[in-house]
Order: C-alpha cells, then structure tokens, then sequence
C-alpha cells in the first residue's frame, strides 16, 4: 500500500491554511511559496472552483533524477535525498502534476511527502492521508 | 607503480559568477605546474570557453609554431556558464590547439563531466604546453588540493582501459566516482592526424564510465605527441550552487521553463531523448542531404536501414542520458550490450556511445554501410582508439572512391577491397591505424595529405582528388550535403577551423524554406548564426537546446530560425550567472571579438586569408557524369532558368562545365559579400575599424593584419 495525499474539492472553502502549515512545517515560515500544497482557486460561470497541486507520489520524477537522489521509500513515498542532489530541477519541469517545488531560498526542490500536517489542520476536513494500492491519488487521473 | 615527477599543491578557490578567477598551466618540458590569474580583459572580451583558449595560446605559441612543437598547447575551458545545472546543454567544454590537420586553430567542443568539473576544481581554464620525454598523466586532485605530474610507462592507452584504471586507482569507491573525470586517447590518435580525446563521465544509473568526444581536428594527436596518456581531474562535489550565480532565482526560472518545454513537447519534435541525434538520418535522406558514397549523393534506398527508428530500438530508454546534470534533452544515448565481433576486444560484450547522427551518416551512409552493427562496431573503436569518427568517415569516403575510381587497388591497399559498402574493410583500416601499419597508416594522414600522396605515388590526377577530396583547409567535411545550399557552401567554407557544421547550418532556410534568396541575405545569416553558435563555445553550452526543441508557436514568431524565446532564455542565464546584464545583441558581438581574433591568429600563422576559404567542387555541385544525371532534372532546369541554356541540345560534359562555372562564380560573389557584411577586406583580412569596434585592437593584433592591408 501507497500512502498518499487526498483532497475532497466539494469540502474546501479556500481558506489555504494548508499551504501554511506545510511551509511552517518544513521551511518554519508561512511563505505559500514554500508550501508543498497550492490550492488553485479559478473563477468560473458556475462559481469558484478551488483545486489542490500536491504531490501524488507517481514516481515519474524519478526516472528523470540523474543522481538517483529521488526514491520511493517503504511506505510508497517518493523522497529526496538532499546529499544527493544537484539542483537541476529536471524533477520540477517534468513533473506531471506540477507539484514538485523549487524556491529561491535553497537548491534542492521540495514536495509533499504525504505527513498529514496539512490534513491535521484543514477546517473543512477537505485533505487526508490514505493508503491507495497503485500510486496514484484518489480522484486524480493524469 | 606511480612516480611523481612534479608536484604543485593548492586551495581551490570558491567559483564567484561563473569563475574560478584562475588557469592551470602545466609545461611538460621543464615540469613547471603554476596558476595563472583570470583578469577583467579576458572575461570581458574573452568570455571563457574557446575564447580563453585562443587567448592563452595566442600568449603561448610563436608565429611559426606547429603542431608539433613544444609549444603548441592544448587548452580545456568550459565557460562561466559551464556547470550551472538547471539549464540543460549546460556541461560544455572547448578543447583549443593547432591542429595537425590544419596547422591553424582548432576548436572543438565536449561533453562530458571534465569541464566543469575542473571549474570546480578551481580552475577556469587547463593549459598545457610542452612535451614530456616519456608517458605521463596529470592529476589535478582538489579535494587534497594538489596536481602532479606523474610518469605512466606501464599503463594502457586505450580510452577504455586506462579511463577504467584511473577510476579505480583514485576513485574505488561508489561516491567517489561522482565528481571524477578523465581525458584520454588512444593508439589510433599516436598514428593518425585524426586523434580525438574523449572525456569521460560516470553514469551513476549504469555504474560505468562513459565518454564523449572532443573529435574534431586531431588534438588528440597533439596530446600523444605530448607524450600524454592521461588528464584526471577530481573535484570539489557539485551541488545546484556550486556556479556562484549572481541571481540564481533567474537561472533556476529559466532552466524549469526549458525542462518544462521539452517535458511537454520533445516526444512530438525530434525525440531527441528517445533517438538523440539520429532522428536527422530520416530528413537528411528525404531532403537529399544525407552524405551517400563521399557526398556523391544526399540519399540512399536503403537509409532506413540506419534512421532513427532502428536506433530508438538499439538505445536503451528511459535513462536520464544527459552528458552534464540537468540535461532533459537527453540525447547522449548509449547503444548498451553490444557484442564486439572483430579486433582486441572481439567476443567482449559493451556499451558503445551512441552513435550519433555525425557518426551514423560518416562511417555509414557515407561509406555506402547501412549495417547498424557495423556502425556500431565503427563507433565503438574509433572511441577506443581515439579517432574522430567524422574525419575517419569522410576520409574512408574519399579513399573508397578513389578505390572505384581505380586510382587504388588491391595492391596497393594491402589486399583490402575498399569498395563502396565494404564495412569488413573499413573496419580493417581502423584497427590498422590503432597497430601503426598498413594502408591504414597511409589513409589516417587525413585526405589532404592522401591527395598528395596517391597524385604523387600513383600518379592519380591531382584536379579529380581535389574535387573529390572533401576537406578544406585542411579538415574533413562533417556530414551533410551542400550542393544545392550555397549559404550552406559558405557555411563550411568560410570558416575559422574548417568545414564542421557548428559554425552554421543554414540548408533549410536557405534551401527548403528559400528564406535567403539575396547575396546580402546569405551574407547576413553568415554573419549571424557562426558568431551565434561561437556563443555557446565561450559560455560552457550545448547548441542542441536551442533549436532542437522549441516553444510550439515558435513558428509565428518574426524570426523562427533564431528561436526568440530561447535566445531570451540565454540572456537570463548569462546575465543571471554573470550579473553582467546583458541583450541578445550583445551576445553577437562577445562572439564577433572571439571569432576576429581567431581569424586574426590565422593569419598570424600563414593561413585565414581568401585562398584558403576554398572548398572542394564536391561540395558545389556535381563532379562526375554519374552525379549529374542522378540529379540531371534539377541540374537541367536550373541551367535553363538560370542561365537561359537549352540542356536538351547539350552533351552532359558541356553541362557539367556550365553548370560548375555558375556555381563557382556564385561562391566568389559569396565570399565578397560575407567579408563585406564581416568588417573584412576582399582578402578576408578582418580591418583595423572592425578590430577597434570590438575592442581587440590590440598593437599585435594590428601588427598582423597590417601586412595584408
């Protein structure tokens, strides 16, 4: 089993308390730059249609790591080895999901390694951390 | 056994902005190891890469120096850009010396980790001068901070034997091989003019070491006439920082938005990081520009034999097959589990390099082999023995026509039937140039000299060899077919080292796409794209991520060629490395002072003037009968249009003249509208104005272009 992120667009309220407690998390900042969940609000005729750019733990970015510093750890993450990497964001620009990160700040890009910080904090009980059997999201097709 | 013959210890210095602020010099004749202090001049006008080559051996060598004088140097410089690892086509190096070949400048351009590793070494440039009186390696080790020289009499020659000893003897284990290169040769390079270099990498995904080539123009063989059997280099570790940039935020934006186009894009485009760059066998051939039978023909029925679609098949897919960190186009591929079927490592199973386009059409289409094994077999000992194979295509070309043409024969050949296709014989030939004997010693003075030889000796007419010999001044013709592009003609014509195809490309635009019907249009592309493409040498860049691959609506844009938003992306990316802030133009003229003074420094050394931008009728259009009525509909139709002949009422020789009389006409025009547009006399001689323009009117500058004014 994979554990991974999950994301119920029907219960977010946009309130992107997520993307602050993950940067505050891992970068000790409530920069939503640094944050490893984006949540996208887009205006359409229907109303707002909010949306989540999160790491689905698809591994693709590790095939493109030329330094093996991307895996899949036991629990079905896809980690980052930081002494490994050397900076070329190729895992950035090929990412499917647009959901691996790079910031100014340091060299080595970021993601969501499924903690469930986010989930702990979400008012509208919109995120959690399930186990999936194939590495893939619920309700997220490529 | 390893004895230390000189010794020099160091502190790497921290790269700043690109550079390391320093240059390793190392004269082999008295032992001297030194640093040398980058100044503001030469980042300025120089920029790195072939710019501080040709800086520094200007300082080196005398006016009559040849190739194989102590002072002819060898000069390995990446750029400030080399090394950055967001940006893809990032890791290049330009190896500088005076070429056996030649007997001007050469320049030729490699991948490989060596470059900018040696930038994080602390060294922004490797020069070496002198000659040793025995084998030696240099080991320039930063982590313990010192270089030596050391002697290397019992250790192999071979690329694959001693790249594999020098990694187990400094690097035994698994991470220590991360930050480790070496640059090598082989036996074929200590008998030929055609030696190359090969620089390697280690592929972390194989666990094996790799190579790429600095080919072009034998400085390999200035390195085993060096007495040199080895450079390895260990480096400080490289992380994403490790370039200094001035705004790292800029590179970094600049290098996902190209990961990001050739994420989405390349599998539609050339596929390059499934084929690399054997996808251009395909167009090559529908567009009669392949090089069949020593540039006889541009396409062969059976081109699909080696196109790109048998290669996707024989690379091994999926591999982050970049030659530096961070390249996504991916097109360095290797032809992995290769069985070797004839010479020293016959029965051995290996990974080959490649091929890429450059060695498929040369020792294949171009010879008449359409045997992928053979051309993998090709490959793989012209890296092993350390010959360009470019030079070994176009020259076993010329000799295989000689062959057919009955200027050679059995006899004299040594018992090989050289024909056309022969892959056996071409094969022979190679491992003959690697032992130092037979025809294959002869064939590997390059095709210049094997005119002389074969008038000379075998009284061959010397009018018919220069025709078919497809070499200027002196260098083999790289692999693509120019009749029908006289930009083209010009591009591999008026050149600085030679007819190689990284100066310009214009075949499409010039004669797909009719983009440059006027003299002063050609004159205009020659003078933009070779001083474009020089760019990249300096900085440390590949080529290949400009324009093989591009953003989808690059077509719309005002000039597709130039590929506007890539030119943009190298603006953030000099400008964000560098902090110099810089526009697309000013990236042309950084070129045109390098490539001045390179055309300067020729004629310093007896060569760059007028005369020695000739190029082979070959090249310009049809010698023989044969050739013409190949193509005899398009030559007819042009001797109509253009010259108002009636072709039906002429006999083919006639055609033949009139047809090469308009062509030759048509390149002199040429050249006086490309020397106009340069800032260079009739003669070729760049002018004192131009040389004040861009700021290289140095007084001996002036003092050399002075005599020819």
């Amino acid at each position: 089993m994979n554990r991974v992120l999950s994301f119920d667009a029907e219960k977010c309220v946009g309130c992107h308390i997520c993307e602050e407690v993950c940067s505050e998390t891992w970068f000790k900042t409530t920069d939503p730059e640094r944050s490893s969940i984006r949540i996208r609000e887009e205006q359409r005729q229907d109303g707002l249609m909010l949306s989540a750019v999160y790491c689905v733990q698809c591994g693709e970015c590790i095939n493109v790591c030329p330094v093996e510093a991307l895996y899949r750890d036991k629990r079905g993450i896809v980690r980052l080895r930081k002494q490994l990497c050397v900076g070329c964001l190729a895992c950035v620009g090929f990412c499917p999901y647009l959901a691996m990160f790079y910031h100014a700040g340091q060299t080595e890009p970021f993601k969501c390694v499924a903690c469930g910080k986010c989930a702990d904090e979400c008012p509208a009980e919109a995120l959690a951390v399930v186990e999936v059997e194939t590495p893939r999201a619920p309700g997220i097709q490529l | 056994m390893r004895t230390v013959l000189a010794e020099y210890t160091y502190t790497p210095s921290s790269v700043e902005r690109g550079y390391a602020g320093q240059t390793l010099y190392i004269n082999l004749s008295d032992q001297t190891i030194a640093a040398k202090p980058v100044n503001e001049l030469m980042k300025e006008k120089f920029i790195g890469g072939r710019g501080f080559g040709l800086w520094l051996l200007w300082h080196g060598v005398r006016d009559n120096t040849r190739w194989d004088d102590p002072e002819n140097e060898i000069i390995v410089s990446s750029g400030p850009c080399g090394g950055i690892t967001q940006y893809p086509g990032s890791g290049k190096s330009l190896v500088v010396s005076i070429s056996p070949l030649t007997n001007v400048v050469i320049d030729s351009n490699v991948g490989g980790h060596f470059g900018p590793l040696l930038k994080f070494a602390g060294w922004d440039a490797l020069e070496i001068q002198g000659k040793a009186d025995q084998d030696v390696i240099v080991i320039i080790d930063a982590p313990a901070g010192r270089v030596t020289i050391e002697e290397a009499t019992d250790v192999p020659t071979d690329t694959y034997l001693i790249a594999r000893w020098l990694l187990d003897e400094f690097a035994p284990g698994e991470e220590e091989r991360y930050f480790i290169s070496s640059i090598s040769s082989g036996s074929g390079a200590e008998h030929t003019l055609w030696g190359c270099l090969n620089f390697s990498l280690y592929d972390r995904r194989r666990k094996e070491l790799r190579f790429k080539q600095a080919g072009r123009g034998g400085i390999g063989t200035v390195f085993r006439n060096k007495h040199i059997k080895a450079v390895v280099l260990k480096s400080l570790p490289v992380k994403g920082d490790s370039n200094h940039p001035a705004d790292p935020e800029r590179v970094a934006r600049a290098g996902v938005r190209l990961h990001k186009e050739i994420h989405d894009y390349d599998d539609q485009q050339c596929r390059m990081r499934h084929r690399g760059t054997s996808y251009l066998v395909q167009i090559m051939n529908d567009y009669d520009l392949l090089p069949v039978h020593n540039f006889r023909f541009g396409s062969h029925p059976e081109a699909h034999r080696i196109n790109g679609d048998v290669w996707e098949a024989r690379f091994t897919q999926g591999l982050p097959d970049g030659c530096w960190y961070g390249c996504t186009l991916s097109c360095s591929h290797t032809s992995d589990n290769y069985t070797v079927r004839t010479g020293p490592y016959r029965g051995q199973t290996v990974s080959v390099d490649g091929p890429e386009y450059e060695t498929i059409a040369g020792v294949g289409s171009n010879c008449g082999i359409f045997d992928p094994d053979a051309i993998l077999e090709l490959n793989f000992y012209c890296d092993a023995y350390g010959i360009d194979t470019i030079s070994f295509g176009t020259g076993v070309a010329f000799v295989m026509e000689c062959y057919e043409a009955g200027i050679l024969d059995r006899e004299k050949t040594g018992g090989l039937e050289l024909h056309f296709g022969n892959a056996d014989a071409a094969i022979e030939l190679l491992h003959q140039m690697a032992r130092g004997e037979g025809f294959g010693r002869i064939v590997g003075q390059g095709v210049r000299r094997m005119k002389e030889y074969f008038a000379r000796e075998y009284g061959a007419d010397p009018a018919f060899l220069k025709d078919i010999g497809m070499e200027a001044k002196g260098l083999e013709y790289s692999e693509y077919v120019c009749k029908e592009s006289l930009a083209q003609q010009g591009g591999y014509g008026l050149t600085n080292k030679g007819p190689q195809h990284d100066e310009a490309w214009l075949i499409f635009m010039d004669m797909v796409s009719n983009l440059l019907p006027t003299f002063e249009d050609k004159a205009e592309a020659l003078h933009y794209f070779p001083m474009w493409r020089t760019w990249f040498g300096l900085c440390g860049f590949c080529k290949l991520p400009w324009n093989d691959i591009v953003p989808p609506d690059n077509k719309y844009t005002e000039e597709p060629a130039k590929v506007p938003a890539h030119l943009q992306n190298y603006v953030d990316l000099f400008s964000g490395v560098t902090g110099r802030q810089v526009t697309r133009e000013d990236l042309i003229t950084m070129s045109e002072a390098v490539y001045n003074f390179q055309r300067v420094f020729n004629i310093r050394l007896g060569y760059g003037l007028r005369d020695h931008d000739d190029v082979p009728y070959r090249s310009q259009g049809p010698v023989t009968v044969e050739e013409y009525q190949s193509r005899a509909e398009r030559y007819d139709k042009q001797l109509e249009q253009l010259l108002g002949l009636n072709p039906r009422e002429m006999p083919v020789e006639e055609k033949l003249a009139a047809l090469r009389k308009y062509r030759e006409e048509q390149y002199e025009r040429l050249k006086d509208a490309v020397y106009a547009r340069r800032g260079w006399t009739k003669n070729g001689v760049p002018t004192p104005e131009t040389l004040k323009r861009l700021g290289i009117d140095f007084p001996e500058v002036l003092a050399v272009v002075q005599k020819h004014l």
